[in-house]
């Protein structure tokens, strides 16, 4: 990031022969308050130089040269007041207001600034801990290439549905830019940028302005859809002095309650979830809270319905006897009728689709299947991005929150169950019971292959990890995989989703910005880490080293960008040509990475490469040591390619 | 994917016998032609990619097939580019490979 390496030319015109490092003896007079200031020693020790005698022209013409109410010490205190633990930045020259503000006005705590080399990594890290938190923290970026640097941050965070409330830097005003770099760091309209992936965006003229629009963004980002929101806070209203009379005030904060799906389409969905024979509650993000938890785990059960969880969030216990996702496939093509809570992809997950070269697709579910779908994007879809998938047959749709509807709709489907419909849910709850003891030795059948290989299989990766952590208080911080089908979830915290943008190098900062939200509740944060992930911006282990995060990072180092060969693959293979070289510009190699010692170049404990599942379990038992006493470990693990 | 492959099977002829092949040479083949990128170095599977091939392997009938006129999401191996006898060699390791100890014996993964 290129910072002014200039000197200084302040906002104000100097007095001719003004010494650097002193400051003028002036008389105070005309309107506004003008500080009488003393001569100071400069740091070098020698003689205090004493500026020139003024010369006696116009009063108006006297620099001042302190203040003691910036703007940006109210900004601190709008800050304060939506009650955020952190500020998560990389340091730009166009919040130096509000960053000083922070450290000294604010005490450097609540928030405390977190201290990024990128602002991809404070843009993820904010998203990690919003999804542990189930609230937002700010992020503070320099405007035009600080926003440039966390632009895919805040588009992962988007299409995640994740909140992440931002503050960018800008200098509007031509008159006070300083020449050369602020020039380049300034824009018209900073917030364009990234307009088609936050929810709302403001640059407020004034500090009344700042704190309205301040409090309205964060309930703006909080009301379902979650999703990021970005102030400017103009360096010229960050740095100029309050005048004494002005006094602005923060608006009362209260946020908006979730919208709930419509009665009539809630009694709707309750008729036919309830006469269904074969009923599919699919969930992916649904539940933001553990109160989404419980509450369609609640549901589930009163249906005895069977469950396929896509894992956008942790919603329901996996090992459960309804939990039916590992025969996914089977349960949908039998349904008739299908509940979508927060789905991501209601099309992909109903049809198949073939890549090959004339792209296909059929659905995979029988004829006459009901199709019913809960979602809050249906209230906040934009055009630009193609994120919104495409679209489904469905049979009735509500625009709402999952979580804030599920209360209502388990009433409705109470209300309608008779004796003789319970008894058919009791049944039908048997079998779901037997089917997944049948799919869950099946999966630990599976895992057994290739159980001693090297590379290591990624089965048996997480069932040494498993092993070491499930009499701790855990949290899956990154990473899914293997450890999705072998761990035990059963807690809200224990996972927390992907990317949402599927834009590489959310793992690695998302995972410390969990793991800073799980640390003051004690939890044990694992994350398995992907190698390329890793290395877009691998400072971000600098920072939980710095800070203190507890965090094991595993690497799931297959040495390549491997979806990326998997493709290369296919397009080698349909023009049956070049079938071996799908690692050209898709592998981490000659040189392998060291990210062992990688991680110890940024104070992170780290051991690798382990190419002996042998001594796997012994490596993870030191690192775990190292996370026991607050601070971050590495284990670099050489694995298979999936 | 299973429904295809066991429908393929059914189509053919007579279940001819597996030609001979270096079982060696195979595993280098699997690597080099990229099969281990979906289906793991051991052919166990992978995630989301490709299932288990090994042990055990489909009848080379079904197989050899599959892999030339894919049904599912597989990209073809044609034999311009894989010929007959480099598919035998791959066949042969995939035969060649040993069956694991039940899960049940394994502790790890009876947590």
């Amino acid at each position: 990031m290129a910072k002014s390496k200039k000197l200084s030319v302040g906002r104000r015109n100097f007095l001719k022969g003004a010494a650097g490092g002193a400051a003028a003896l002036v008389a105070t007079s005309g309107p506004g308050p003008i500080k009488a200031q003393q001569a100071q020693a400069p740091r070098n020790g020698s003689a205090p130089i004493l500026a020139k005698e003024p010369d006696p022209g116009p009063i108006s013409s006297v620099e001042v040269l302190t203040a003691d109410r910036p703007g940006s010490d109210f900004m601190v205190d709008v800050i304060k007041a939506l009650g955020f633990e952190y500020v998560i930045a990389n340091p730009g020259s166009s919040f130096r207001g509000l960053h000083e503000s922070l450290v000294n006005y604010g005490g450097n705590k609540n928030p405390e600034f977190i201290t990024c080399c990128h602002e991809e990594s404070s843009v993820a890290m904010a998203h990690g801990y919003a999804k542990v938190e189930g609230k937002p923290t700010c992020v503070l970026a320099h405007g035009t290439v600080g926003l440039q640097h966390a632009s895919m941050g805040i588009y992962n965070a988007y299409c995640d549905r994740a909140p992440v409330f931002m503050i960018i830097g800008n200098t509007l005003d031509a008159n006070t830019r300083r020449p050369g770099v602020e020039w380049a760091h300034s824009v018209q309209d900073a917030a364009v940028m990234v307009r088609d992936f936050t929810k709302w965006d403001d640059t407020p003229a004034s500090l009344q302005h700042f704190a309205e629009s301040a409090v309205r963004a964060y309930k703006i980002a909080t009301t379902p859809p979650t999703m990021p929101v970005l102030l400017v806070a103009d360096g010229d209203l960050q740095e100029t002095p309050m005048p004494a009379s002005e006094r602005p005030r923060i608006p009362k904060i209260t946020l908006a309650g979730p919208p709930q799906g419509d009665s009539g389409g809630v009694a709707e969905a309750a008729r036919l979830l309830v006469a269904a024979e074969n009923p599919v509650l699919i969930a992916d993000r649904c539940a933001r809270t553990p109160a989404g938890m419980k509450l369609f785990t609640e549901l589930a059960e009163t249906l005895q319905a069977a469950v396929v969880n896509q894992n956008g969030r942790m919603n329901f216990p996996s090992r459960h006897p309804l939990d039916q996702s590992e025969r996914a496939r089977e349960v949908i093509r039998n349904a008739d009728v299908i509940l979508g809570l927060e789905v991501w992809d209601f099309w992909g997950t109903v049809n198949n689709f073939r890549d090959q070269l004339h792209r296909t697709s059929q659905p995979i579910t029988k004829a006459g299947a009901k199709m019913i779908s809960v979602s809050a994007t249906d209230l906040n879809t934009r055009s630009n991005y193609q994120d919104f998938q495409r679209f489904p047959d469905l049979d009735l749709s509500m625009a709402a929150d999952s979580e804030a509807t599920l209360p209502a709709l388990i009433e409705a489907c109470k209300r309608l169950i008779t004796a003789d419909r319970k008894r058919a849910f009791e049944e039908r709850g048997k079998k779901l019971a037997e089917a997944h003891l049948q799919a869950e030795e099946r999966v630990r059948a599976e895992a057994s292959y290739a159980w001693d290989s090297s590379p290591i299989s990624t089965a048996r990766m997480a069932a040494e990890i498993w092993a070491k952590v499930k009499d701790k208080d855990w949290s899956l911080v990154g990473g899914r995989g293997w450890a999705m089908r072998l761990f035990n979830f059963d807690k809200h915290y224990q996972h927390v989703g992907g990317s949402g943008g599927a834009g590489e190098g959310y793992g690695a900062p998302s995972s410390v910005g969990a793991a800073l939200a799980n640390k003051k509740y004690g939890r044990l944060s694992v994350s398995i880490q992907n190698d390329g992930d890793l290395m877009y911006a691998p400072g971000v282990l600098w920072t939980a080293a710095h800070h203190k995060v507890p965090l094991l990072s595993v690497m799931h180092n297959n040495r390549a960008y491997h979806q990326e060969v998997m493709h290369l693959q296919r397009m080698a293979n349909r023009h049956q040509r070049g079938i071996t070289t799908a690692e050209i510009g898709t592998t981490l190699k000659d040189p392998f990475i060291d990210y062992a010692t990688l991680a110890r170049g940024m104070g992170v404990h780290g051991e690798g490469p382990i190419t002996d599942p042998k001594d796997l379990g012994p490596a993870l038992a030191r690192a775990l040591d190292v996370v026991s006493r607050g601070e971050p470990a590495l284990v670099d693990v050489v694995t298979q390619p999936r | 994917m299973i429904v295809m492959i066991a429908a393929a099977l059914a189509a053919a002829q007579t279940p001819a016998a597996a030609p001979a092949g270096n079982a060696q040479n195979g595993k280098k083949l699997f690597a080099q032609y990229g099969c281990f990128q979906c289906h793991g170095y051991e052919a166990q599977g992978g995630l989301g990619t490709g299932p288990r091939l090994a042990p055990k392997p489909l009848p080379w009938a079904a197989l050899s097939r599959y892999v030339r006129q894919p049904a599912g999401q597989m990209p073809p191996y044609t034999a311009k580019v894989v010929s007959d006898k480099d598919l035998a060699d791959i066949y042969a390791f995939l035969s060649a490979q040993p069956t694991p100890p039940p899960a049940k014996s394994i502790p790890l993964l009876n947590n």
